[in-house]
């Protein structure tokens, strides 16, 4: 078979603004259609207009999502980058030259297709603004007609996104068609790779994780909305609204069942999502990291005054404003501690789109289960690129309220303090406000506080509330999403690892199997950890926690966790920006296996 | 009315009573938690459908010490309006009365403070403005005129921030100042700012007893006492009562709010018209220059449309609403996923490019 079919990955490297969105997203649609696993990540700069910018797309026959390193077939389309974008293309790859581009001479063994774009959009239209925009679509065609896809599904992915604008669509495909007959007629082929049909495809949907979260909101009955506009969190509240407007404004009399405030600032935006939990609401606010630090303040008030509140983190590389359009999973240790005082909240972490919209909507029932602030970690690779997933089911259950006590409630106690434990599990019970009985009004304080709320400065009572919040965290680590765990029984090594680094971790388990490694894998999904985590822990002479951070976040909070096995947990850690791939995983595993064997390198310890 | 005396809510003045104030004996803001007592009684407001917040400072307190059947919230320093503008969007049936200091509204809470007027979410927001720290002993808040001393003799020198100024600009439509000494004006304001549809912002001097109180201090007792420039005497009529027209003919004007119940304005000296932004803004400006404090409803405009109104929320409470309304069917599901299957009416994605 050759190993080039449907097994590559393409590099449009461009200017930000330019109109390159359209046209691949098209291609990655196409692909899509033929039923092939593609996946597309978006490497873009913070900045509106102007700067470089990079799109890939892999095709992948074997299914998987992960960014690779290597790219097969480049695209040039901005001549700031190009001579640099050229040097990092391997012998063997493709590169696609607008030729107004000037290029540094490219050595024989690349195989270069020159097309003079500029002349063929010439017939299209005079509009030069237009020209511009619609100039991509000269690569579609080009990269269609010379891979194989067909012309029909260019056009239906066409039709789909421009369908509603007829001379657009006719625009565009007009500039397919001369990119797809000059490589017909020009450009006789010269490479190796190839797409053709396969049936991978049939019934998912391609969507990014931050739609995939305003879904999993929409359906958990959310409604009160708070934010802060935030590069890469704005674009889940932008779908949430879309989709609040249209799913739950009454037609008839444009009442909304949903309120969205764009707050001042994120600390008002947490405050307004803890007064609108604290008076009973579905509440939610979505953010990255430096609305998170801001936060803090509110995210211990929710937790001591035990307030339900469901706070988005879709994560950026820090500290401070850092690389704002980069990814990372820098937060999780300082989310899982935010704000002063023994502080402790639980943490989702989903690694897929799937997860995305389920802890959207869990989020909530935990929120107002556990009344405290519940942390939903994704990162900007997860929330802002598209992924390809199963249809998303719709919910089995109704929803948990958590213990909330109503007037009726009410009438059958003969009292009601707040902050007692009635149950064992640390979980007290609550009113909202707009309770009738009198017996149900408490006061709410970040201040010291008795079981029946009111202020205190008694060590004891103190020491005794801190105490049952400790036995609550301990109770939120049963109702927290479970981790997926692969046990293998002959194998030596166990990863872990969380969020969107899991689809790198697939596809390394594969090419470690490949090397004659066996691994065991567990996916964490939250935090604090199940009682499954520490079980894992125990099976395995070697932990291999593998995440997108310089410093090994939860490996040091596993080390923790386990003190005793602290020696065993070893950490592989990536932090430049970019999406991990799956190749750094398997070689860094392979490293310290090999360091391992040798006793004075694993005296030593070689990753940490 | 006596003490045993129920109002329309059934209720006694002692049912609308909180817990023992810890303040100090003297303290302007216990004389304001009296008056926020005395009012709700008489409005006959019904505390479960009352909440009550605050941010942090002496103050802030206070919610402690009135209205002990509703609910309370005693918020970070600062951030009180952010907690009443998310319980407004969960139970829009509650009256908020927001208490704050001058060192909690106009200093560490100047943002908030501005982002809840210019949205009109219905508060009751209580001021009580002694142009010091109190809790932290003494030291000047934002309100401090210029020339006011420290306890210790510490000279201010920067212009003070005066949040009825503010609250005007920002288009607030309900705007008075007050002095906690002075309960005969201070009740029906508070009765109208109950009435009041969007946010009302009540500036009540309240002289600090301890570190405010003495002779370099524009806000003391005496120099309240001796500077007070009323606008009006201030009447409210509640909806289910009558007025009585028992003023002489040109000497009042009245304000009727969108409840039916009505602020009747006694003239005192010169006409002041209420309704007048500019006039508002004139006669704080005014005060400034001549070293005056004019107290009085500075401003109303009671059909400015709220928060609630631009939200076009439902009726019900969003807090209360059942599971199927929040919920859109499974058909609504399956039509998104449709639609992200195909790529059928999707943008391109976020991003660059």
């Amino acid at each position: 078979m050759n190993p080039h079919l449907n097994d590559f990955s393409i590099h449009v490297a461009t200017v930000n603004g330019s109109g390159s969105q359209t046209a691949n997203s098209v291609l990655l649609r196409a692909i899509f259609q033929m039923g092939i696993p593609v996946s597309g990540k978006n490497l873009f700069p913070s900045n509106i207009a102007g700067l470089p910018t990079w799109f890939t797309i892999r095709v992948s026959r074997d299914g998987y999502l992960a960014r690779r390193r290597d790219n097969e077939i480049l695209v040039v389309m901005n001549p700031e980058t190009a001579a640099e974008d050229i040097a990092a293309m391997p012998p063997g790859s493709v590169i696609v030259l607008n030729e107004q581009i000037a290029a540094p001479a490219i050595p024989d063994d690349r195989i270069v297709y020159r097309v003079p774009m500029p002349k063929l959009m010439e017939p299209i239209t005079t509009d030069v603004r237009l020209r511009r925009l619609v100039v991509n679509m000269i690569y579609v065609g080009v990269l269609a007609e010379k891979l194989g896809i067909a012309e029909a599904e260019i056009e239906r992915a066409l039709d789909a996104q421009l369908g509603r604008k007829p001379k657009a669509l006719a625009l565009n495909h007009a500039a397919v068609r001369a990119g797809w007959e000059f490589a017909r007629t020009q450009l006789p082929k010269r490479d190796p790779f190839q797409l053709e049909r396969m049936n991978e495809t049939a019934g998912k949907i391609l969507i990014e994780g931050n739609t995939a979260g305003a879904l999993g909101a929409l359906f958990g009955g959310v409604t009160v909305v708070t934010w802060y506009p935030i590069t890469p969190s704005s674009s889940l509240v932008e779908s949430l609204i879309g989709y609040l407007e249209r799913h739950r404004r009454d037609p008839a009399t444009g009442r909304a069942t949903f309120a969205v405030v764009q707050a001042e600032d994120e600390i008002a935006a947490i405050g307004m999502v803890l007064g609108a939990g604290w008076a009973g609401a579905r509440a939610m606010t979505s953010t990255s990291g430096p609305g998170i630090s801001l936060m803090a303040e509110f995210a211990g008030y929710g937790y001591y005054a035990e307030i339900p509140a469901v706070i988005w983190d879709i994560q950026r590389i820090g500290p401070s404003t850092g690389l704002p359009t980069r990814t990372s999973q820098a937060d999780v240790g300082f989310v899982h501690q935010l704000s002063h005082g023994d502080t402790r909240h639980p943490v989702l972490l989903p690694s897929s789109v799937r997860d995305c919209y389920e802890f959207g909507m869990r989020a909530f029932d935990l929120a107002e289960r556990l009344q405290t602030p519940v942390f939903v970690l994704s990162d900007l690779d997860l929330g802002m690129n598209m992924w390809m997933s199963d249809p998303f089911p719709y919910p089995e259950k109704g929803w948990d309220r958590g213990k909330v006590l109503t007037d009726d409630d009410l009438a059958k106690l003969p009292k009601f303090e707040r902050y007692r434990d009635v149950d064992g599990d640390g979980i007290p019970y609550r009113t909202v406000p707009g309770t009738k009985d009198p017996k149900g009004t408490y006061f709410t304080r970040g201040s010291g506080h008795d079981e029946a709320a009111r202020y205190t400065e008694s060590p004891d009572v103190y020491a005794r509330n801190m105490a049952r919040l400790a036995r609550k965290l301990d109770t939120a680590r049963t109702l927290v999403p479970a981790p997926v765990i692969e046990d293998d029984a002959e194998a030596e090594i166990g990863l872990v690892a969380y969020g969107s680094t899991h689809w790198a971790m697939i596809e390394a388990r594969d090419q470690l199997r490949a090397a004659g490694v066996r691994t065991g894998y567990l996916l964490l999904k939250a935090l604090p950890f199940a009682p499954a985590v520490a079980s894992y822990l125990e099976r395995y002479s070697t932990i291999v926690v593998v995440e997108q951070n310089r410093d090994g976040q939860v490996a040091d909070l596993l080390r923790l966790e386990r003190p005793a096995l602290a020696a065993r947990i070893r950490s592989v850690r990536h932090d430049t920006g970019m999406p991990i791939d799956a190749r750094f995983v398997s070689d860094a595993v392979l490293a310290d296996a090999r360091a391992a064997r040798a006793p004075r390198a694993a005296a030593e310890g070689v990753t940490r | 009315m006596s003490p045993e005396a129920l109002n329309r809510a059934g209720l006694t003045r002692a049912d609308y009573d909180g817990s023992k104030t810890t303040l100090c004996p003297g303290c302007g803001h216990n004389a304001i938690t009296g008056g926020i007592i005395q009012a709700a009684f008489e409005a006959g407001l019904e505390p479960h459908r009352v909440a009550k917040l605050s941010g942090i400072g002496c103050s802030s307190k206070t919610p402690a010490y009135f209205l002990g059947r509703s609910h309370g919230f005693n918020a970070v320093h600062g951030r009180m309006p952010s907690i009443a503008t998310g319980a407004h969007l969960a139970n829009r049936d509650l009256l908020l009365i927001g208490v704050s200091g001058d060192g909690d509204t106009a200093s560490i809470g100047l943002g908030q403070f501005c982002h809840l007027v210019r949205r009109n979410v219905p508060v009751v927001y209580i001021i009580e403005n002694n142009g010091v720290y109190g809790l932290t002993k003494g030291q000047f808040s934002a309100t401090a005129d210029v020339g006011s001393t420290t306890k210790g003799g510490a000279v201010n020198d920067l212009m003070p921030i005066d949040c009825c100024a503010i609250a005007i600009e920002l288009g607030c439509g309900f705007v008075a100042r007050s002095f906690s000494g002075d309960q005969k004006q201070l009740r029906p304001l508070l009765k109208a700012a109950f009435a009041h549809p969007g946010t009302a912002v009540l500036d009540v001097i309240s002289p600090c007893v301890t570190f405010a109180d003495h002779e370099g201090s524009t806000k003391s007792y005496a120099a309240v006492k001796q500077h007070d420039a009323p606008l009006h005497e201030i009447d409210f009529v509640p909806y289910y009562e009558d007025i009585h027209v028992d003023y002489a003919p040109g000497t009042t004007r009245e304000v009727e709010m969108p409840d039916g119940s009505h602020i009747v304005l006694k003239k005192l000296g010169d006409d002041y018209d209420p309704t007048s932004r500019e006039a508002a803004a004139a006669a704080l400006a005014s005060a400034r220059a001549e070293r005056k404090l004019v107290t009085g409803l500075l401003y109303v405009n009671e059909r400015q449309p709220s928060f609630t109104d631009e939200l076009r929320l439902d009726d019900a409470p969003l807090a209360r609403l059942p599971l199927d309304r929040v919920r859109p069917p499974k058909a609504t599901l399956d039509a998104i996923m449709d639609q992200l299957r195909t790529g059928k009416g999707l943008g391109a994605p976020a991003g660059g490019g």
